[in-house]
């Protein structure tokens, strides 16, 4: 029996001498949902890499104040009657310098703590008029722990008019600082991660949506339906990958760049106090690795809410 | 092959669509589902198809009490029946030589081993040049045979068809009726689900009506 006569005039490109081939994918590529999915995956993984970075960067800038400062301390030498203050902060800075684990002491002379007054007291001041306390900065050698308490009391000795500031205080405020800095951060990264998650759950949804016939079509011949999920999961998995390597890669892109802007600016006034703030503006390894997590985490998202989607479209069938 | 006893089917807390439906279909058997529009075919069609499950009643496909498999099994029980739907419900973004070769390759046959059945079946149903049309293109007497082969491609024991003249001339509408036939004769049993009196004055079989739910069977 053949129906040949019934071939309307549409006919397919001719095909001379070829032999059809099972090549398309079982569930189809290059849709306009698939690829408004990649986009929206684009856009939040973009947006949680940043975050991520930020979140790095935050951390890593508040470690560094508190190790710039945890790093110093500083005697101060009040200026007391019948004392020769120059000798003291001599004497002061003499046994500094001999007390294991210093590495550098810096006494600030006087034209060094006017300046340091200026803001308060204007320009022109003669310190000697002023019982102004002098100061000598004591650099701790990198890995040394020094017995600050020891020191004192050395210090309480032979100059008593000196007394040491381990900026205990300062460092516990700044400690604080960080922590609430990066655990606020924490806290926006994951509504960000959050935002992330639904909004590519909701999109993965519609786009199965489009695809519901394939689905069907495939339940009633008897596809099983680890094999339907499998074929969307791994479709997804691609989209999943395919927008968050976009959006991944400009975020770390856009790292790279201003880690490379700020190095260039480095000797400009404005470079200097960037890097004061934020160091060397670098996310480093372990913030660039974050962002390679965050694109592995949001393409799992997207195969497994299309996983989730087909076996619940798969149940309303039953 | 199928059996029915006392099958009830109602959609959430409707009314029964469908009553005390008790029937055989038999290995190698012809019928004819008919009756008004609204009478039940399409719902009696889904049960028998697995794409339902009866509210109360049993229902035996091929030695299996369908209540007791789970979706695997019930996956593997579909692969016995070619279903020919009233829309085709073809994949668009595939060829006419995918959509056809497609139950075989869900069973994970390899290629070499299907692709001449395939091309040979679309050739005997007419659309042996339009292997690489994709269905959007195809006319709706194409895609009627296109469906059709794909039902009777992995050899079912079992074919249901809803309403397969329905999208087609009568000349057309005949020439799919003996295709029926033919598989038919080769061992297939068939249901047909349609209103088309014509149709079924064309050929000698048993009737299936359905009627305000209830089943009257004319053999």
């Amino acid at each position: 029996m053949s129906m040949n006569d019934d071939v309307d005039a549409v006919t397919a490109a001719p095909q001379p001498g070829a032999l059809p081939q099972f090549v398309t994918p079982i569930v189809p590529k290059g849709t306009i949902a698939g690829r408004a999915l990649v986009a929206i995956v684009a856009i939040m993984t973009f947006l949680a890499s940043l975050t991520t970075g930020a979140v790095v960067l935050v951390q890593s800038a508040a470690s560094d104040w508190q190790s710039e400062v945890a790093r110093e301390v500083t005697i101060q030498v009040r200026p007391v009657s019948n004392r020769d203050l120059d000798a003291d902060v001599a004497r002061a800075a003499d046994i500094a310098r001999r007390f294991p684990g210093v590495a550098d002491v810096r006494v600030y002379s006087k034209e060094e703590s006017s300046r340091l007054l200026e803001p308060w007291l204007g320009t022109g001041l003669v310190i000697d008029e002023l019982p102004v306390p002098r100061l000598a900065v004591v650099r701790i050698a990198t890995g040394a722990t020094p017995d600050f308490g020891q020191l004192g009391r050395a210090l309480a000795q032979q100059v008593p008019s000196a007394a040491v500031d381990d900026h205990r205080g300062f460092v516990e405020h700044m400690r604080s600082m960080g922590r609430a800095a990066f655990l606020g951060g924490l806290a926006v990264l994951a509504l960000v991660l959050a935002a992330t998650v639904l909004s590519v759950t909701f999109a993965t949804r519609g786009a199965i949506a489009t695809n519901q016939t394939v689905v069907e079509v495939l339940h009633l011949i008897g596809a099983k339906n680890t094999f339907i999920a499998h074929h969307f999961q791994r479709r997804f998995l691609g989209l999943g990958l395919q927008g968050g390597i976009i959006g991944g890669g400009c975020a770390l892109a856009l790292f790279a760049l201003i880690e490379l802007a700020s190095r260039h600016f480095l000797g400009s006034a404005a470079g200097e106090q960037f890097a004061a703030l934020f160091g060397s503006f670098s996310i480093g390894y372990l913030g660039y690795a974050a962002v390679v997590v965050m694109i592995a985490v949001i393409a799992g998202v997207t195969a497994l809410a299309s996983r989730r989607t087909v076996n619940r479209t798969l149940e309303t069938f039953e | 092959m199928v059996r029915f006893e006392n099958v009830g089917l109602r959609y959430g807390l409707g009314p029964e669509v469908l009553r005390d439906l008790s029937f055989r279909i038999e290995p190698h058997s012809f019928q004819f589902l008919t009756g008004p529009s609204g009478a039940g075919k399409t719902s009696l069609m889904r049960l028998l198809f697995l794409a339902l499950r009866p509210t109360r009643g049993l229902i035996t496909l091929f030695g299996h009490d369908i209540a007791t498999l789970g979706k695997d099994a019930l996956a593997t029980l579909r692969r016995r029946i070619g279903v020919v739907f009233q829309d085709f419900r073809l994949i668009d973004h595939m060829t006419t030589y995918e959509n056809v070769a497609l139950p075989l390759r869900v069973v994970g046959q390899e290629e070499a081993s299907f692709r001449d059945e395939v091309v040979e079946l679309l050739q005997w149903v007419g659309l042996g040049e339009r292997m690489w049309a994709l269905p959007p293109v195809l006319s709706g007497g194409e895609k009627q045979r296109a469906a059709i082969a794909r039902a009777v491609i992995a050899r079912p024991q079992l074919l249901l068809a809803d309403e397969p003249t329905g999208n087609v001339d009568p000349n057309l509408g005949q020439r799919l009726l003996r295709l029926f036939v033919e598989l038919n004769k080769s061992g297939t049993s068939i249901v047909i689900a349609t209103h088309d009196i014509a149709l079924m004055d064309q050929y000698d079989a048993r009737r299936l009506v359905l009627h305000e739910g209830r089943l009257h069977v004319y053999e």
